[in-house]
């Protein structure tokens, strides 16, 4: 972030080349999120002009609504869940490929590929799998386990699993990419010398390799997190929010309430409860990359 | 380290089995989309008599000549023009030491914490009453405003590192910043670029919640919306359901398997729009 001294000859009218982008930027981002956290302590509904300021009564309608709690701890469920699940599998991955084995290149863009895909095809593909006459059941029966057949998306907890599922197999290559990048950061000259001085693999990874992957490791987390917090597509078509409400995200709850019954206050004020999160967690990665140094 | 011995076939091995279990997804995709209506068998039993009539049922029947049409549009569109305001955006913000120069980075920087669930029902209204609700412009506009936070965090990244002697040799010889920027500097950010049209290209063709809010009741359609109408009538007839899934994919994976590389590279620098 250091700035080079020196005199500039550029003029300050070229100032002028940013204009264009903080214009869209504006328009789309900014000016709407400043005018939507104010329309969250109004009635406003949408359509009229005028609103009555209502103060934090949106807010306390979230907490007294059990579907909006849900679906709060639903999303943070999900967040978590399937951010440790992803990370530890990307991991994994990352040490494999990393072992200089022969399908290294193929399985690096195979184990990716998930992660490009249109998360809508993700959705309705997982949501044929996890039908209760679907291949998943099929597969069951089929290696003499029907005792662990499900109706996956018909049970609350279980389709909540099975949302989670999609999300792991769409990001777990993610996290493995991250990974891979930060393990060639890792010396093999140090590793090499951990060996010689008896250091078993656990311990090399654990004392050598881990604290190199820090910064991989924040970055991997706090992606994934946020992605987890944003859910809506796999969310809206595997189940809708169903069965009744009890798998909706923030995301879900927000589509459905506003576009579907109106309520746009208290939409807002939902939103607003996720922009919080998603800028916490945010500041902390920011914070956590400049004390590991490696924010680029 | 770079010895093939037994332990490295045994973590060979193990990296195949997992990549088995992640494959189950796209062989039941593939294997069910080329099945005949009439086949009964198990959707695991791979499908003996294979046809393509599916995929010509989903391409008529979902429109979705239509649909990719739309989503090429607008990706192509959001991209060159988040590309061409984030880049020159990032010109001043990093060569200009003056405070209201700083000041505006920061504000554009804000943008990067801001989940655009918030933004979203305010703008529908806003392009309600302007009239661009149903059409593929409005969602132009959203991506070009949206992805410029992130855009220009990576175009300023790059830009720091940057060289001035080439910029201040084209001044020395007369050129106008203007010139300078287009001619000079822009080039030069190759690299990044590319990182920022991949990144940026994927998002919009996936994103599923803004196109299903902008365009819907209106004829035309991106990708991932008119699959999702497809289905809906299409629900009980899962082969052409598969095959249009294939058909809405096949863009981004002929990119995905053509440009792996440079897509790995940018998506494992760790951000993402």
């Amino acid at each position: 972030m250091k700035r080079r001294r020196g005199v500039s000859t550029l003029p300050r009218s070229i100032l002028l080349f940013a204009v264009p982008a903080v214009v869209f930027y504006a328009f789309v981002l900014l000016v709407p999120t400043l005018r939507g956290s104010v329309y969250a302590f109004t009635n406003w509904d949408g359509l009229s002009a005028t609103f009555d300021l209502v103060g934090l009564k949106n807010f306390e309608s979230i907490f007294a609504n059990p579907d909006a709690v849900k679906a709060v701890v639903n999303t943070l469920v999900i967040a978590v869940v399937t951010t440790v699940v992803s990370n530890i599998i990307g991991l994994l991955l990352a040490l494999l490929l990393n072992a200089r084995i022969r399908s290294r290149n193929v399985l690096r863009v195979f184990f990716f590929a998930p992660a490009v895909l249109t998360p809508v095809v993700t959705a309705y593909l997982f949501k044929y799998i996890f039908a209760p006459l679907g291949p998943l059941n099929g597969l069951f029966d089929a290696v003499g386990l029907p005792g662990l057949k499900q109706d996956w998306l018909g049970d609350a907890d279980w389709a909540l699993v099975a949302i989670m599922i999609v999300i792991i197999w769409q990001q777990s290559g993610y996290a493995m990419v991250i990974y891979l990048a930060g393990l060639q950061g890792v010396p093999a000259e140090l590793l090499e010398a951990g060996a010689v001085d008896g250091a078993g693999p656990v311990r090399r990874f654990w004392s050598i390799t881990r604290p190199q992957l820090a910064p991989a490791i924040t970055i991997s987390v706090m992606l994934i997190l946020i992605h987890g917090l944003k859910v809506f597509a796999e969310v809206w078509i595997m189940t809708g929010g169903g069965p009744g409400n009890a798998t909706n995200s923030l995301s879900t709850l927000i589509y459905k309430n506003a576009f579907q019954f109106g309520l746009f206050g208290s939409s807002i004020a939902m939103a607003l409860v996720l922009l919080v999160m998603v800028a916490v967690i945010s500041a902390i990665q920011y914070r956590a990359l400049l004390f590991q140094g490696g924010h680029k | 380290m770079n010895r093939y011995t037994w332990r490295t076939g045994i973590l060979e091995v193990v990296a195949l089995a997992i990549a088995v279990v992640f494959a189950f997804p796209f062989y039941v995709l593939v294997n069910l989309a080329i099945r005949r209506a009439n086949d009964q068998t198990s959707p695991l039993v791979p499908t003996a008599q294979p046809t393509f009539e599916n995929f010509v049922a989903a391409w008529n029947d979902a429109d979705l000549g239509l649909a990719v049409w739309n989503s090429l549009q607008v990706t192509v569109l959001s991209v060159v023009i988040v590309v061409a305001i984030s880049a020159m955006a990032a010109y001043p913000l990093v060569r200009l030491t003056w405070s209201l120069s700083r000041v505006t980075y920061w504000i554009v920087m804000v943008g990067l914490l801001l989940p655009f669930q918030v933004a979203l029902i305010p703008l529908y209204v806003t392009i309600r009453d302007i009239g661009l609700l149903g059409t593929t412009w409005s969602l132009v506009l959203f991506y070009a405003g949206l992805q410029v936070p992130f855009s220009v965090f990576l175009y300023t990244g790059f830009l720091r590192s940057m060289p001035r002697e080439y910029e201040e040799a084209a001044a020395v010889d007369g050129a106008s910043p203007f010139t300078t920027f287009w001619r000079v500097v822009f080039p030069m950010m190759r690299p990044v670029t590319g990182t920022v049209v991949i990144l940026n290209a994927i998002f919009v063709w996936n994103d599923f919640l803004t196109p299903l809010l902008y365009l819907s009741g209106s004829g035309s359609q991106t990708i991932p919306v008119a699959l999702f109408g497809f289905v809906g009538e299409y629900a009980a007839n899962w082969p052409v359901v598969f095959a249009g899934l294939i058909i809405g994919i096949a863009p981004i994976l002929i990119v995905y398997f053509l440009l792996q590389k440079s897509v790995i590279q940018g998506f494992s620098g760790g951000l993402k729009g």
